[in-house]
């Protein structure tokens, strides 16, 4: 048996060319209209989606699986999109994707999720999703869903991964300071955690479109319910920004002016 | 009563980074606030001095765990390491500094102690005896105040939440633990850092000042014609005198992957906002950037923003910027530029 077992955990996020507005609900902080509100795919996800679709079509043998939490409808809405680009087999759990959900409570039912799914050799296993959600922005549920499934080679803000002819895994990561780490993972079980990677956003392409929707409606209909409970989180408060500055519009600035101002401010 | 761990991992030369000072004083002032102990745990090669910063700052015992296998950032190694002095430790609170290292496995460590994470705050207080915490929701765009009674409760901590803790003193409890290192714990092999292919090193967490650049560099301009070396030039040579950061717009970064012409010194390290960084710089100039919300939202931490754009209906107009130049950055720069001198 070759190739790999590769796993993609990632949800949806608010289109962040949206407002937001914290309010309170039942269990904390929530959006305002959260189910109305215009949903992507996260976006460090979806790279972590591309280039999972790319390893999986280089090394023959393997398969893609992706692990979703997130309320039923918005799932469907964004795998209308998703579901075009990258050949797939969604696993789904109907349950809350919103950035104040306990990330423990949803690294625990995505392994949960994870472990049940059939066929899955985690010997073989790449765990893969975004380094960050583009809700809760912890970084927190990859690496604990790593530890629930006994994963100790994990990587955080990958931007390449080069399968070498012995079969090691070279990953490059992002370090401070605009720095990459480089190192040699002898291979699966193996955790990813993707930044932007390198792949562009595949085309839809309506024939993969076709292939995946005949298990994703199935999988989204027999989405189990996700309970995620907040064990001993409170929040206190939540609240957008509020300041606004006032811009000072400079026109008609003659350039060597603008320059004096901006020389003055840069040493000032 | 609180036990708090300030849990960190050493620089090469033995030293305590910057964020860990941070970490360290935003961990002593919690300490002494709740009225809990005080401990450090540190993981590198070799731990001194930054042993005797951790002295000073009054932790009571120091944790260390020493040795090559431990001098480099590597999940399987660092989790062991910091499991084995936090079962040494036995802390209710942990405070480490939200750096890449340590970012890469606190919240698996957090599991495996059975306990739970907050990553990147940004400030604390103590309420009626009750530790609470600042983070950003939503890539910066929602800040809450939380509280957790789950323990063991780690905390990372972002960078210039605090000003550095200093200091020099010699410990009095040093514990040396010996952490064990299967085969399991080393299938990975650390092979270095580096700065990524032609980029040079353009990224300084530490500037004053960043820069950024947007996608109107490389647009056709008054002339019809796009000017991308021109752009190259200019930009360059402002690093140059400034050292300033820089920083890019995704739109810009994303260029080079198209085919089109292209700043070979961006790259997706470069990129700020939602899918990008959030750096911390007192002031910020934005150039060529039309100041959309998905950019914008990585200034949250920059004080002072000017920008240039030859749009004045631009995001920036729109309450984001202290000041817009409604000007042709090619020129400004340029200027900018000659009198910066050098
Ligand atoms: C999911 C998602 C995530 C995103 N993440 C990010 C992110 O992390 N970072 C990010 O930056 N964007 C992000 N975006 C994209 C964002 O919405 C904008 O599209 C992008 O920031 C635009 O980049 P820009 O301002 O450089 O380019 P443009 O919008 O093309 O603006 C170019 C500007 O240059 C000006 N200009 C041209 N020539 C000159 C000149 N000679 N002098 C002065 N001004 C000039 C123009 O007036 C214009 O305002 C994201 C979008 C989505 C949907």
């Amino acid at each position: 048996m070759s190739g790999y077992h590769v796993v993609v955990c990632g949800s949806v996020v608010p289109d962040p060319l949206h407002p937001l507005e914290p309010v309170t609900g039942p269990n904390g902080p929530e959006l305002k209209n959260e189910m109305i509100l215009p949903a992507v795919f996260d976006p460090w996800a979806a790279h972590a989606l591309y280039e999972a679709a790319h390893l999986v079509q280089s090394v023959p043998g393997s398969r893609l699986w992706l692990v979703s939490i997130g309320p039923r409808a918005k799932l469907q809405q964004v795998m209308m999109t998703i579901g075009q680009k990258v050949v797939l087999q969604l696993v789904a759990l109907d349950g809350p994707a919103g950035g104040f959900v306990d990330a423990a409570a949803t690294a625990e039912a995505l392994a949960d999720a994870i472990a049940a799914i059939d066929g899955l050799d985690r010997a073989r296993l790449v765990l893969c999703g975004g380094w960050a959600s583009a809700s809760r922005g912890a970084g927190a549920v990859l690496q604990m869903v790593g530890e629930h499934l006994g994963i100790v080679d994990q990587f955080q803000g990958v931007d390449e991964l080069a399968v070498q002819p012995d079969g090691a895994l070279r990953v490059v990561e992002r370090a401070d300071g605009g720095l990459n780490q480089v190192s040699l993972c002898a291979g699966p079980p193996v955790l990813l955690g993707w930044a932007t990677g390198n792949r562009p956003e595949p085309p839809n392409n309506p024939q993969i479109g076709m292939q995946n929707m005949r298990g994703v409606m199935p999988a989204l209909q027999k989405a189990r319910p996700a309970q995620l409970g907040m064990d001993g989180l409170r929040y206190c408060c939540a609240q957008a920004p509020r300041r606004r500055r006032e811009t000072r519009i400079v026109k008609d600035m003659p350039v060597d002016e603008i320059a004096r101002e901006i020389v003055a401010w840069i040493r000032g | 009563m609180e036990n708090v761990l300030f849990l960190a991992c050493i620089e090469p030369d033995g030293s305590l980074g910057k964020t860990a000072r941070e970490t360290l004083a935003i961990a002593r002032q919690a300490a002494a606030e709740l009225g809990a102990e005080f401990c450090a745990g540190l993981i590198g090669e070799h731990c001194e001095p930054g042993s005797r910063t951790a002295a000073a700052a009054g932790c009571a015992a120091l944790y260390l765990v020493e040795g090559s296998a431990f001098g480099i950032s590597r999940y399987a190694t660092d989790s062991a390491a910091a499991e084995a002095i936090a079962r040494a430790a036995r802390p209710t609170l942990v405070f480490a500094p939200a750096v890449s290292r340590v970012s890469r496995f606190i919240a698996g460590l957090a599991q495996r102690l059975n306990g739970r994470v907050d990553t990147q705050i940004t400030g604390l207080a103590v309420h009626d005896g009750q530790l609470v915490v600042d983070r950003w929701f939503y890539r910066q765009r929602i800040e809450a105040t939380l509280t957790r009674t789950t323990r063991p409760w780690l905390l990372t901590v972002a960078p210039g939440t605090m000003p550095a803790f200093d200091g020099d003193a010699a410990p009095t409890r040093v514990e040396r633990i010996a952490v064990d290192l299967p085969e399991s714990l080393q299938r990975t092999r650390v092979e270095g850092v580096q700065a990524p292919p032609g980029a040079g090193q353009t990224v300084r967490p530490d500037a004053e000042l960043l820069f950024v650049a947007g996608a109107g560099w490389t647009k056709p301009q008054r002339d019809g014609q796009s000017h991308v070396e021109q752009a190259a030039q200019l930009i360059l040579g402002f690093l140059d005198r400034t050292q300033a950061s820089l920083g890019g717009s995704k739109s810009l970064v994303d260029v080079g992957g198209e085919g089109q012409p292209v700043l070979p010194f961006l790259t997706h390290l470069n990129q700020v906002g939602q899918t990008g960084a959030t750096p911390r710089h007192p002031k910020g100039l934005a150039t060529c950037c039309h100041g959309e919300e998905p950019h914008v939202v990585g200034w949250r931490f920059i004080n002072e923003r000017r920008a240039i754009n030859l749009d004045p209906n631009c995001g920036w107009a729109r309450g984001k910027a202290d000041v817009l130049y409604v000007a042709d950055a090619f020129a400004v720069m340029r200027k900018v530029n000659e009198l910066l001198g050098g």
